[in-house]
This record gives structure tokens, C-alpha cells and sequence, in this order.
């Protein structure tokens, strides 16, 4: 994947002498420090980043963090005082007023916190805003309009006034505005902050499902961790106007880089952040081929497992338990086809924890399948609940202290 | 007791004597004299048609714009009120009077509406333009008669600048108000999506700000109206010389009849302005145009359908 949307030492300066404090901010000076010093106050103080082509980058960060102005200095709504934005290879930041109509023209559409919708405008117009500012004829920008409205539902309510609509149905007015010019990179600002929870978990499913389907870039501010780990590649934290940590959900929940990202991450649902893949050691399965319930047994208690898969040309033919089988030993006959489970769990690397569960209540090891339908590892039900519980200041050996401790 | 005055005296009014009298009208009467060229014209056009067409023509036809603006009730005022001015007998001055207020507001809104949204753009220009408002709106119209009076002579057209002069600050400042107050989201909205400034400004702006802008052409309309007398001492006629004749007569009757026909005016013109102000709002009645079709379809009710396929503009 490319690199579609980079962003080099932004920085944003509210006062008169913007220039003087980007001089301050680059000998090192704090936000707090040029306030005091010179009456401004720095909204965004030196931000790097690039967004890859494809990918949802969330950005978030509590209110005066600073996101608000970052995500507008990219389709420049809030002009930068220093540092750079690369679309494609071409800067915007050096766009003149002409070339920057073309860039929010044809590459970038946003999304607002409060929908700004148009009120005098019917939900149709309003979709076809995008559309007119480019000079699209009426006909065209019709059908368009109403095609994305019946991609997010409301076809119906084409003729109807905004106003008419709840707040969920607005934000999916903004969505089909935003998406109806087709734009490369989707700027997303606090887009479900205003909705009601249970509206805002619908909306950030219909974003994943769009997103499979349309694979736009996007940036995404919020100031909801759940909200970022859900839908975030990858995820920015921000605060006083820097970023203090980027990467992927289980790196920012597992290793979080200081005591700021600690705090955000102790509370979050875990079971949404980690996956299969996470928690899953080797699978050590036996072979119908080579094994016998002998060998099995004793790789269980060499292993500390209670049960394993067995394969058979690479497929896997079952599960066994140990207790099964010590009880067959015991009996008439050791034969470890006898033994075998066929109704036995499975599940992908990237099923989120908290869908597993069931699962687990089998007693059975769940079998994770690659994209092939092989067996890359297995999970056992109590490593997912290891994994849960975890502390988020502690890292992936918490599970060993605590029970030293 | 001495006082300033014991020793230095300003003699302002002699100052200004020779500003105007020396340099303004000597220089500049002839570029006074032709832009009011378009005054003239536009004042002759209305006061001839208006003039010319049928008492009962006209009067149904400023119903009808009642009706379709504002609603039965109006409607209905407006056509009595009318009859009553031609029966009374100040139908000519009132058509008079109309064209010099319509004269005069067109030219308002041509000013004025320019300059709101020039001051709504620049805050430096409405520092400049909101103390010269001031003044226009304090200064009592007769201070400026005199000069109007030099540079454009006496008759219709310079009463007609002074009622300009008197009634075109609120369009201004309404104009400047209401763009000012779109809500800054719609209009970051609409940059985002790459529209220039002159898309923003009548796909969104104006749009939005109309409520407002069209209270201020009702202030406008209004205060025209009541410089109806004033202009008549410069020679402009219509109903304000019926009340001006009245005054310097002593005669009552005279003065009421002018008088009621300018109250009347006053009464039809604002509410229809101020219901297209509220258009786009909930209708309180059935526009004309329904009322009509209701004629030729009996037991045709409205379902309201019609309302909501109609785009909200």
C-alpha cells in the first residue's frame, strides 16, 4: 500500500505573530511556555504522520487536543503556519487558491460533528452539494445523489428537509454528501460524537461495511478510545497538540507509551481490541499418521494441555482429550481414531476475543484456521480470559507476576 | 464669566456654507444631475403605469399579492382599504406615493444590499461603513434637505434621494447581520467541498440570510414611507403634500385624509413584506394559487402531499 496523505511537522499557531512562536516551538519550547511568553496558543505543535492508501487513521484526543484544527489543516479549512501536506505526491500546503478548489474538488470530502447539513436545501441537494460545486449538470448529479442515498438507507427521504430527519439520519445525509463525489480521502470529523450510543455503534458498522466495499482512504478524529480501537488501523493519540503514541489497537492497549495512554486504555473493552491471533500458541496437533494414543498422552503432559488437535494430511480430523483418552487406556483399547472429537470449535486469527466466548464454553482448545482452512495455532479458553484481564500498564507477562504476587 | 466663545468662535455654518455652496454645487451639479438620471426614470415608469392602470385593476391585483403572500385576511383588508382611498379621494396621490416609496426601495436594496455584503466580508469595511449609518440614521432629514435641494433642485426625484438617504441603513445593517449569522459549520461546510466564494456566497449565504435581509427591505420600506411628509417640502407629491397642504392650511380634514391614506399604505406594504420574510415557514393559509384550484375542483382537499415533495427552499 502507498503512502496517500502525508503530513510533515504541521503546526498551527493561534495569535498574531504565528512565526515567532514556530521559531519558540522549534528551539524546544513548550505549548505552555509561548503562551505565557508571547499570548499565543499553539494549536497543533510539529504533527508528522502519513496515511496509507486505504487505510482509516483515527485520530484521537480530548477536546483541545488539537484534532479538530489538525484534520481541517488538511483540506486546509484552518491554514497552517508551518510544515507541509502531500496528497499523492503534490503539496497542498503550496496549493494556490485555485489548485486548492481542485484538491478539495476532486480528492477530499468531509464529514462534520454537528452534519452540517444546508437547511434550506432538501436531503437530495444537499448530497448533490459536492456535485454543483464542480459544475456537474442537474440530471447527472441527480441520479448520483439518489444512488448514495439508497447506499445508506434513505432513499426514500430524498425530497424531505433536513430538518426532518433524526440525528443518525443526518450523519448518513453527510456520509452520502461526502461520498457522492467519489473523493480518494474521507475526512472524518468526530462524525458520531453527536448521536446517541446505540445509533453511533450502528453507524460505526455501516463504516466498517462501507469502507470493505469502497476502501477509501480515511481520517478519522474522535474522542472515543472504543470508537478509534473499532474502526482504527491505526490510531494516533493526541495530546496538547502532538501526537504522543500511533500504531495499531493491540499495540496502543498493550503497549502503551506513557502514562497519558495508560489511563485512556485502563478502562476500554479489551475483548474488542484483541483477536484470536493474539492469544493463539502453536497448535503442537498430533498426526493420525504417526501417532498413537500413547504418544498422545504424552505429549499432553509433556505440553500441560488437556487436549489436542490431530491432523491427518495436513487437515484436521479432530480433537482428542487427555481424559478420554487416559479413560480408553484404561479400558479394552488405546486407539486414538476412536478418541477423536469432530464437533470441535474454530474460529479466524482476526475474530475479535469478545465474539469467542462461546467458544471457549465448548472445554475444547479453539482451533484457529488460516484463509486455507489450515490450523495455525490453537486458543485456550483461559488465555482468552488472561488476555482480558490484563492491566493495561502491564505487558503480556502480567499473567505470570500476578500469580507469583 | 468669560467662555471659549469670549475668545475663539467657530463659525461652522459659514464653513459649510462655502463647502457646499462654493465648491459642492458649482463643481459637482452636473454629476449630481445625472445620477439621478435612473431615479427619474424608474419613478416615471412606476408613476405612469401605476397612474394609468384602473383603480379596480389595481386594487385587485395588490389583493392577489396579498392573498399569495400573507393570505385571505390581508387579502381582504387590502381591497377594502383601497375602495375606502378611492372613495375618499386620494386615490391618484396614493398611487403617487407608492411609486415614489417603490422608487425609493429598489434603489435601497440596489445600495444597500451590496454594501451588507461587502461589510459582512470585511470587518475593516464595516468599521468604516457602521459610523456613517449612525449619522445617516441620527441626522434629522431636514439638515440635508437644503443641500439636496442645491445640488438636485427641487421636485419628485430629490425627495426621492432623501428618502433614499433616510431609509437605507437598515437594509445595510439586516444584510450585514444576516450573513454574519449563517452558521460558521455551513459555510466551512460548504468550502470543504471546493465551492468559491461566490458559490458560498448565494448557494448558502444569501439562501440562509434571507429572513433577515428581507426584514431590513421591510425597515426600509417602512421609514420610506414615513419621509413621505418630509419629502413633500421639497417638492415631491403624493399623499405627503395632501397632509404638507393640510398643515400649512390648517386643515384638518385635509391633513386626516393624507394622513390615513400614508397609515394604510404603510399597514398593506409592511405585512406583505413581512410575510415573504417568513416564507419557506409554515403557511398559516392556503396560497392563491391552492384557493383557485380549489374553485375549479370541488371537493379537490389537499392531501399535503404537495408540501412534502416540495423542496424546501
Amino acid at each position: 500500500m502507498s503512502e496517500k496523505l502525508v503530513a510533515e511537522r504541521l503546526v498551527k499557531v493561534f495569535g498574531d505573530d504565528p512565526d515567532r512562536a514556530v521559531r519558540l516551538l522549534e528551539d524546544g519550547k513548550s505549548k505552555a511556555d509561548i503562551l505565557t511568553a508571547t499570548g499565543m496558543t499553539v494549536g497543533v505543535s510539529g504533527v508528522d504522520f502519513s496515511v496509507r492508501e486505504g487505510e482509516i487513521f483515527v485520530v484521537m484526543g480530548l477536546s483541545g487536543s488539537g484534532k479538530s484544527t489538525l484534520i481541517r489543516m488538511i483540506n486546509r479549512l484552518i491554514e497552517p503556519s508551518s510544515g507541509n501536506i502531500i496528497i499523492d505526491g503534490d503539496s497542498i500546503t503550496d496549493a494556490d487558491e485555485d489548485a486548492l478548489r481542485t484538491f478539495r474538488r476532486d480528492k477530499l470530502a468531509m464529514v462534520f460533528q454537528h452534519f452540517a447539513l444546508f437547511p434550506h436545501r432538501s436531503v437530495r441537494e444537499n448530497v448533490e452539494f459536492g456535485l454543483k460545486t464542480r459544475g456537474v449538470e442537474p440530471g447527472k448529479r441527480r441520479v448520483r445523489a439518489l444512488e448514495m442515498l439508497d447506499q445508506v438507507g434513505l432513499g426514500a427521504w430524498a425530497e424531505a428537509a433536513p430538518s426532518a430527519l433524526s440525528g443518525g439520519m443526518q450523519q448518513r445525509v453527510g456520509l452520502a454528501r461526502a461520498l457522492a463525489v467519489d473523493p480518494e480521502i474521507l475526512l472524518m470529523d468526530e462524525p458520531f460524537s453527536a448521536l446517541d450510543p446505540l445509533i453511533r455503534a450502528d453507524m460505526q458498522g455501516e463504516l466498517v461495511a462501507l469502507q470493505d466495499k469502497l476502501k477509501k482512504t480515511i481520517v478519522f478524529i474522535t474522542h472515543d478510545l472504543n470508537e478509534a480501537l473499532i474502526l482504527g488501523d491505526r490510531i494516533a493519540i493526541m495530546e496538547e497538540g502532538h501526537f504522543v503514541q500511533v500504531g495499531t489497537a493491540e499495540q496502543i492497549v498493550s503497549e502503551p507509551a506513557s502514562d497519558y495512554v495508560a489511563a485512556f486504555t485502563q478502562d476500554i473493552d479489551r475483548g474488542r481490541v484483541f483477536t484470536a491471533g493474539s492469544v493463539m500458541v502453536p497448535p503442537e496437533a498430533l498426526d493420525l499418521a504417526t501417532d498413537t494414543s500413547q504418544t498422545a498422552l504424552e505429549r499432553m503432559e509433556r505440553l500441560g494441555r488437556d487436549a489436542l488437535y490431530v491432523q491427518q494430511d495436513g487437515r484436521i480430523a479432530g480433537a482428542v482429550r487427555y481424559r478420554d483418552l487416559a479413560a480408553a487406556a484404561r479400558g479394552n483399547g488405546a486407539d486414538l481414531r476412536a478418541q477423536i472429537i469432530t464437533d470441535y470449535p474454530t474460529t479466524a486469527p482476526d475474530t475479535h476475543l469478545y465474539r469467542m466466548f462461546r467458544l471457549c464454553a465448548s472445554g475444547l482448545p479453539v482451533a484457529v484456521l488460516d484463509r486455507d482452512g489450515r490450523l495455525a495455532g490453537v486458543v485456550e479458553p483461559e488465555s482468552v480470559f488472561n488476555q482480558l484481564a490484563a492491566r493495561a500498564d502491564a505487558g503480556a507477562a502480567t499473567a505470570d507476576t500476578r500469580l507469583q504476587a | 464669566m468669560w467662555q471659549p466663545s469670549d475668545s475663539i468662535t467657530i463659525p461652522l455654518g459659514d464653513w459649510v456654507q462655502v463647502f457646499v455652496r462654493g465648491w459642492l454645487v458649482p463643481n459637482f451639479r452636473d454629476f449630481f444631475r445625472t445620477i439621478q438620471w435612473p431615479v427619474d426614470q424608474t419613478l416615471a415608469g412606476l408613476d405612469g403605469v401605476l397612474n394609468a392602470m384602473p383603480m379596480l385593476a389595481f386594487a385587485v391585483i395588490l389583493s392577489a399579492i396579498a392573498w399569495g403572500t400573507a393570505g385571505r385576511g390581508l387579502a381582504v383588508f387590502t381591497f377594502i382599504a383601497l375602495t375606502a382611498l378611492d372613495m375618499i379621494g386620494v386615490w391618484s396621490q396614493t398611487m403617487t406615493t407608492l411609486a415614489m416609496i417603490l422608487t425609493a426601495v429598489v434603489f435601497c436594496a440596489l445600495v444597500g444590499v451590496p454594501l451588507g455584503i461587502a461589510a459582512a466580508r470585511s470587518d475593516r469595511f464595516a468599521a468604516v461603513l457602521r459610523p456613517i449609518l449612525d449619522i445617516m440614521q441620527t441626522i434629522p432629514p431636514f439638515v440635508y434637505l437644503v443641500p439636496i435641494v442645491m445640488l438636485f433642485g427641487v421636485g419628485m426625484t430629490p425627495g426621492i434621494i432623501a428618502t433614499i438617504i433616510f431609509a437605507l441603513p437598515p437594509i445595510v445593517r439586516l444584510t450585514n447581520l444576516g450573513l454574519r449569522s449563517v452558521p460558521e459549520n455551513l459555510v466551512e461546510a460548504a468550502y470543504a467541498f471546493g465551492a468559491t466564494r461566490s458559490q458560498v456566497l448565494w448557494d448558502v449565504q444569501i439562501p440562509l440570510a434571507l429572513r433577515t435581509i428581507m426584514a431590513g427591505l421591510n425597515q426600509t420600506l417602512m421609514l420610506a414611507l414615513s419621509m413621505a411628509v418630509i419629502a413633500a417640502l421639497i417638492g415631491a407629491g403624493g399623499l405627503g403634500l395632501t397632509v404638507y397642504t393640510g398643515l400649512g392650511r390648517l386643515d384638518v380634514g385635509t391633513a386626516t385624509e393624507g394622513g390615513i391614506g400614508i397609515v394604510l399604505l404603510a399597514i398593506i406594504l409592511d405585512r406583505i413584506t413581512q410575510a415573504l420574510g417568513e416564507e419557506g415557514r409554515v403557511r398559516r393559509s392556503p396560497s392563491l394559487l391552492e384557493t383557485l384550484k380549489g374553485f375549479i375542483r370541488p371537493g379537490g382537499t389537499r392531501t399535503g402531499d404537495d408540501d412534502l415533495r416540495r423542496p424546501a427552499r
